[in-house]
Parts: C-alpha cells; sequence; structure tokens
C-alpha cells in the first residue's frame, strides 16, 4: 500500500442507538433492534423490521431543518449519522474534503408515498426528484456545504463497503487527503415488498448461519467514517487503518449467489492481497450473514475455501437487520469498535450449524486480542466486496 | 505513476444515429421527451433474454458488446457504470404493482431488475466477467464519477489493464413525465432543434447509453485519448473559469490550445448563464459545440458528449449541426467537455487524440 488510510472519525444511527455510544451499549448487551412497523405504513405487520422508532419530522426538527425541506428518510437519518462522524474527527473545514455515499433505496419512501399524488398535489412535487439515491447525498453534501468530489455508490446491498473501497483509493493515489464514506438507507414498502415477493423475508427474527435460517429482515440505518491520510491524521485519535479491500463479480446470477461462493472468494483474496496479509491474520470477521438460505451457505463455502482455520466470526445483521446500501457502513463501525474494544460481537438467534459447512458463529461477547477484520458485504448484481480494518500500532 | 486511458472501442445509442450526425440529418422533436432511436438488439441479446429486458438493460448490453468487439476484448478487467436514474421502467413496473395490488400478489422479476446496479450486473452475467463492478448514481455526474474510478485503476498496480466504461438512462411510462411537474421540461410547443435560442425555463429529455473500452495498451485501433475528469457537485461561476484554468494547466494545456469545447447547454434560462458566461469568455476563441437540443438532457447524456468528442477526434471532421460559434476549424486535437444540470454536479472531461 502506497499512502496508509487512518479511520479519524465515525457516525452511526440505527434500530439499535442513534449514535456510537448506543451502538456498542446494544451490542456488548446484546440488544437487538428488531420490531413490528410502527412507523413505516405497510400492510406487513408481522414482519418484523429494524426500524429506527423517530418520525421524520423529529428527524428534521433534530436538524433544524425548514419546514419545506425535501430531505428523505435516509438523507435524514445520513445527515445525523455524519454531523456525529464529523464531530468525532474534528472536522469543521469542508473546503477539500470528498464524499462518497453509498445509497440504494434513494427516496422511495417518499416516491411511493406520492407517485399517486404528484398530479394533484403540487406541494410534493419537491420530492420528484429524490427517488434516486444522487439526490438524498447531494442534500447531505449540502447541510454541511460539502462542495466538490460528491458521488454515491449504488450496488445495492454492497454500496456503502464499495464507498469505504473508493474513499480508501482516492486517499492512496493523493486525489484526496480527507473523504467521508459510508452509507444511508431507509425502510421503504418496495425493498420490504421486494424481499418479501423473493420469499427471502423472515417472519422471525434473523438467524445468521443457523441451519433453521429462514431469511432476512430488513432494516434501516446510517453510518458514516472519515477516512484521512497520514498527514492530516497525524495529531488525531486513529480508530484504525482501511488496510485492504477487495470487490469482485459472481457473474452468476441477477440476485442469487453462486453455490461456492466465487465472487465472494475473489473478494476477500483481493482484500487480503492489498492488505499484504494472509489469512491466518484475521482475528475476526464480520460476515455479510443474511441469514438467507443462500447466501449463508455461498458465504460459508466462499470463507472455508480461503481460511483453513476458521476465524472467530458474527453477523450482526441479527442486530439491526439488513440495512442494504447502509450495511458495509455500520458493519465497518461494528469492525472498528471491535478493533477499539478488543472485542467480538455476538451472532445472535444462532443453535445449530448448517450441517454442510459446521460453521459457528461467536454467539457471546468476547473479550480477545483484534488486529485485522474482514468485513464482508454482498449485493445484487453479484457484487462481491470484502474491506479489512487493521489496528494502529 | 498514471498510465494513459486510451480509447480502443466505443458505441452509442441515442435519438440521433451516428450516421445523420454527420451527414447534417438530424433530427428535430416536437415533443419534451423523445426515444433513444431503435437498434436490432436481437444481433446481441438471445430472445429469451432480451423479452425480460428494460430499455436501459438493453441499451447497456449493447452499447458494451459493440464497444469490446471494436476493441477485440473478450473480458474487460473491470466494469464500471454511471446511472443518474438506474433501470426506472422495472422501478415503476414493481411500484406500481405495490400500489395497485395493496402489497400482495407481487412477482420478483421487476424488483430484482430495479437496483441501479442491475446493467453493471447484466454485462458481467453474460459476458462472466468476476472482476470489479461499480455503479454511480450521481445524477449528471455518474458517468464522470464512473469514468474517475476508471482513471484511479491505471494509476493503481492492481493489474488492470482494460475497463469497459459507460453511462446509461432510460425514459419510464410515468417517471419520466413527473418532470412536467416539477419545471424540468419545458412547456408548451417545441421545436427541439431550437431549444437553445430558447427564453424558457425548463428542457428536454431522452434516453442513451455510450460505453467505451479505455485500456493502457495503445494498439492500432487506440484514437483518441480520456486524459482527466473532475467533478463538483456546486460551484460558482467565478470558481468554475478558475477551475477550467487550473484543470487545463493540470494537463499541459493553454486555453488557447484547446480545439472544442463540447457544452451542455440545455435551453434552461435558469441555467444555461453557467456555459453562456464561458462562452463570452474564456471561450470565446474557442470552437463551442452544442448537443443536447438533438439528444436531449438526462443524466448520463455526458457519456454520449464524450462519444461525441471521440468520433470528432477520430474523423477529424466536425458535425456542423452542433456549433454554437463560427471559428475556423483547426485540425481537433484537444476536446473539453463541460457540463451542469439544474446548477448542479458539474463536471470537466479532457479528451485528446493520439
Amino acid at each position: 500500500m502506497s499512502r496508509s488510510v487512518a479511520v479519524t472519525g465515525m457516525g452511526i444511527f440505527s434500530a439499535i442507538g442513534k449514535n456510537l455510544e448506543e451502538n456498542h451499549r446494544s451490542l456488548i448487551h446484546g440488544k437487538h433492534g428488531l420490531s413490528h412497523p410502527e412507523i413505516l405504513e405497510t400492510v406487513h405487520q408481522n414482519l418484523p423490521i429494524g426500524e429506527i422508532k423517530s418520525t421524520n419530522s423529529d428527524l428534521a426538527d433534530a436538524l433544524n431543518l425548514d419546514k419545506n425541506h425535501a430531505f428523505t428518510r435516509a438523507a435524514l437519518l445520513g445527515t445525523i449519522a455524519l454531523k456525529e462522524a464529523l464531530q468525532n474527527a474534528k472536522i469543521e473545514d469542508f473546503t477539500n474534503i470528498g464524499f462518497v455515499n453509498g445509497n440504494s433505496v434513494g427516496g422511495m419512501d417518499m416516491t411511493e408515498r406520492f407517485y399517486r399524488e404528484y398530479e394533484s398535489n403540487p406541494a410534493n412535487r419537491r420530492f420528484i426528484q429524490a427517488q434516486h439515491p444522487g439526490f438524498t447525498t447531494e442534500q447531505i453534501a449540502g447541510y454541511f456545504g460539502i462542495d466538490n468530489y460528491v458521488t454515491t455508490i449504488s450496488t445495492a446491498c454492497s454500496s456503502a463497503a464499495n464507498a469505504v473501497m473508493l474513499g480508501a483509493r482516492l486517499i492512496q493515489s493523493g486525489r484526496l487527503d480527507q473523504v467521508i464514506v459510508g452509507g444511508t438507507d431507509c425502510l421503504s414498502r418496495f425493498t420490504l415488498n421486494g424481499f418479501n415477493s423473493l420469499m427471502i423475508y423472515s417472519e422471525d427474527f434473523p438467524k445468521p448461519f443457523d441451519s433453521e435460517r429462514k431469511g432476512l429482515n430488513l432494516g434501516e440505518a446510517a453510518a458514516y467514517l472519515v477516512l484521512e491520510s497520514a498527514d492530516f491524521a497525524k495529531n488525531k485519535e486513529v480508530l484504525g487503518y482501511v488496510s485492504g479491500y477487495g470487490n469482485a463479480n459472481d457473474a452468476f446470477h441477477q440476485t442469487a449467489s453462486s453455490e461456492n461462493g466465487e465472487g465472494a472468494y475473489l473478494a476477500m483474496q483481493k482484500a487480503l492481497e492489498t492488505a499484504n496479509l494472509n489469512p491466518h491474520h484475521i482475528d475476526y470477521i464480520n460476515a455479510h450473514g443474511t441469514a438467507t438460505q443462500n447466501n449463508d451457505l455461498s458465504e460459508s463455502r466462499a470463507l472455508i475455501r480461503i481460511f483453513k482455520e476458521m476465524p472467530a466470526f458474527s453477523s450482526t445483521k441479527s442486530f439491526t437487520g439488513h440495512t442494504l446500501a447502509a450495511a458495509g457502513a455500520i458493519e465497518a463501525v461494528f469492525s472498528l469498535l471491535a478493533i477499539k474494544h478488543q472485542q467480538i460481537y455476538p451472532n445472535l438467534n444462532f443453535n445449530s450449524a448448517i450441517s454442510d459447512t459446521r460453521l459457528r458463529p461467536v454467539t457471546e461477547l468476547q473479550s480477545t486480542k483484534i488486529q485485522h477484520v474482514l468485513s464482508n458485504s454482498f449485493g445484487f448484481g453479484g457484487n462481491c466486496t470484502s474491506l479489512i480494518f487493521s489496528k494502529d500500532e | 505513476m498514471s498510465r494513459k486511458m486510451y480509447i480502443n472501442g466505443m458505441a452509442s445509442i441515442a435519438a440521433q444515429t451516428e450516421e445523420d450526425l454527420f451527414t447534417e440529418n438530424l433530427q428535430s422533436f416536437s415533443e419534451n421527451i423523445f426515444p433513444a432511436t431503435s437498434v436490432n438488439y436481437k444481433e446481441y441479446i438471445k430472445p429469451m433474454m432480451l423479452r425480460r429486458m428494460s430499455k436501459a438493460i438493453k441499451m447497456g448490453l449493447v452499447t458494451a458488446k459493440r464497444a469490446l468487439n471494436e476493441a477485440g476484448v473478450d473480458v474487460p478487467d473491470s466494469i464500471i457504470v454511471g446511472t443518474g436514474e438506474g433501470c426506472k421502467q422495472d422501478t415503476e413496473k414493481f411500484l406500481e404493482n405495490i400500489l395497485d395490488e395493496n402489497e400482495s400478489f407481487l412477482t420478483p422479476t421487476a424488483f430484482i431488475q430495479s437496483t441501479h446496479n442491475t446493467v453493471g450486473g447484466q454485462i458481467a452475467l453474460d459476458l462472466k466477467c468476476t472482476g470489479y463492478n461499480m455503479t454511480y448514481t450521481q445524477n449528471s455526474a455518474s458517468f464522470e464519477s464512473a469514468l474517475i474510478d476508471a482513471k484511479l485503476q491505471f494509476t493503481e498496480e492492481m493489474g488492470t489493464r482494460c475497463v469497459l466504461v459507460g453511462g446509461v438512462d432510460e425514459i419510464a411510462r410515468i417517471s419520466t413525465p413527473f418532470y412536467n411537474l416539477d419545471g424540468q421540461l419545458k412547456a408548451g410547443e417545441i421545436n427541439t432543434a431550437k431549444i437553445l435560442q430558447s427564453s424558457s425555463e425548463g428542457t428536454i429529455t431522452s434516453e442513451g447509453a455510450a460505453f467505451f473500452l479505455l485500456s493502457e495498451i495503445r494498439t492500432q485501433d487506440s484514437f483518441a485519448e480520456i486524459s482527466d475528469c473532475m467533478i463538483y457537485r456546486n460551484i460558482s461561476e467565478e470558481k468554475l473559469q478558475e477551475e477550467i484554468s487550473w484543470f487545463l494547466k493540470k494537463n499541459d494545456l493553454k486555453i488557447d490550445e484547446l480545439d472544442v469545447v463540447i457544452l451542455g447547454n440545455n435551453g434552461d434560462t435558469r441555467y444555461d448563464h453557467y456555459y453562456q458566461q464561458l462562452q463570452e469568455d474564456l471561450f470565446k476563441n474557442t470552437l463551442q459545440l452544442g448537443y443536447k437540443n438533438w439528444v436531449g438532457d438526462y443524466n448520463t447524456v455526458t457519456a454520449y458528449a464524450c462519444w461525441l468528442g471521440a468520433e470528432i477526434l477520430k474523423r477529424k471532421e466536425i458535425p456542423q449541426q452542433l456549433k454554437l460559434n463560427n471559428l475556423p476549424l483547426k485540425q481537433p486535437t484537444s476536446i473539453l467537455v463541460y457540463n451542469q444540470y439544474l446548477g448542479k454536479n458539474h463536471s470537466l472531461t479532457l479528451l485528446r487524440s493520439l
């Protein structure tokens, strides 16, 4: 690696807490954030979701937004999480900072609400442009006055992980010295019904890597990391380094993963290569672990192909639900918390291993020495990304 | 050290054909939303697959394959796609099902094809390409975000030798006409050819795809290079002038050495001043071209603009109908593309002949 990429700040808002401290507390106490829908208006009242129990107007008030704002829910969550990350990194001058946002749902929450009303109700038309992810990113960037390099990655469930990777590459190439990376996605009827129609939505709490797993549960969240070059990070507390990354395509099916997890295997292999590490260096894996039949088996096989001796691993989606484009970012935050506190967060709801692969995740909070963490995020379109975070030595 | 990005193959689908462009036969439309020209998709895609594909997937896949063919590459190392609005047709289809059926009896086909990275995923699937695969969606800076990623790959030591990069956006039946409601499109009677002289707000829109096979290897088929690209979410007119000068300087080019500038004027009186100011000042001695009155404005129309610029460098010929000023024509060797939409997501892309 040419230039090291330091993480100097992070912020998070998820169903298990509105900031870093709350999220950490939930993780160590094994307190998940899944519940029945209260804010999302859907007929599927029986489906557990990782819902943040604040209404849009609560969130907008917290940000002091004008009444006629056009912030999508993803933008509201994102702005709050980003505020924490910037405070944490002590950044006040945004002149040269870049912003790479992962987002997939965009303003679909608003589109599905107003789609049939735009014709008759001019007041809502400010949300027409909000449907697409770039608009949500612009709102967040606009709130802080981040003007230069601002972009959005939309590769479904690996979006934020790809944003972290791009941020690291932008710093390494010297194109930027400071960049905010991460992602945000809110719950919507669109995605809830989408995954439900694919028959991979669980009516119970998610059981990642369990032989009896019944599918995924969606969640909503936003999380961001502030990445800085070594020069810029010099006098700051470094939470960890982005030391490796890899993206590959499964090239198997639009939504399903290949049997032997080829894309996942290649992504992990590339991540280890860029980090210049061997598999045995990895102390903990924050798995993608959606709790679908297909993903967990395919990911397990890919893990076994890479790791002769399987390191400790868990899927924290059992706490937050699958937060789609934000997943890679909240799991990056959890990986960095694992490094900071030298502890591994459990995989909830696990009872028995998948018979084929016999992999058993960590099911209780564990204190242990953690130097390197691998975090996986895989998405529709065969998109597979692995990141490696390392402790400041 | 950055390696060069040679264009070894490219293809484009838009509302005008390549032939019409260089024979002064560009068509005018009387609607503010008009489709891309039809293409014989069957030549490239199996009929079974074709039936399920939305226009964005079809246009993207066909232009990607044509760009690869032209470059003589079977499988690229990376696939990078820019799309502002993604697969709107399938999104609309699934959303209407949800609303009509009150969230029941849904089939997932439209949903699984609704994600913004469907085109990139489908290209990978078709080519069996397990390499790096990325999709950017930053409104009018989506294609440029993809280009910047490509450029990064050519500075890294990751073994990348050729990258397939493109931009694609489609029209959807209900969602695109929404732009009549929020002032993005022009109202009333329209003659698209004349919109750059219009005195009204809004623009016209269409759809298209353009893909490029960019390689570090210069072949006998290489005809241009993409030298550099920058994006700005928000920039003042004064700062823009400075940035353009700095951008050219960084690429060892003086303003009077720049042969052609391709500008994104779209007839929207609220925002065309960004271009007009440059036309009157910085670029007053540069040949200026405009194209959105012929192919419409959509988020990744700049992929078309880059295709156009590269085609001009290849043919050493200027499509007469695109000229915004009348300057004696030099042999074109350098072309700058500048674009913004609604005053946001500005971009600069520099192309050069070899």
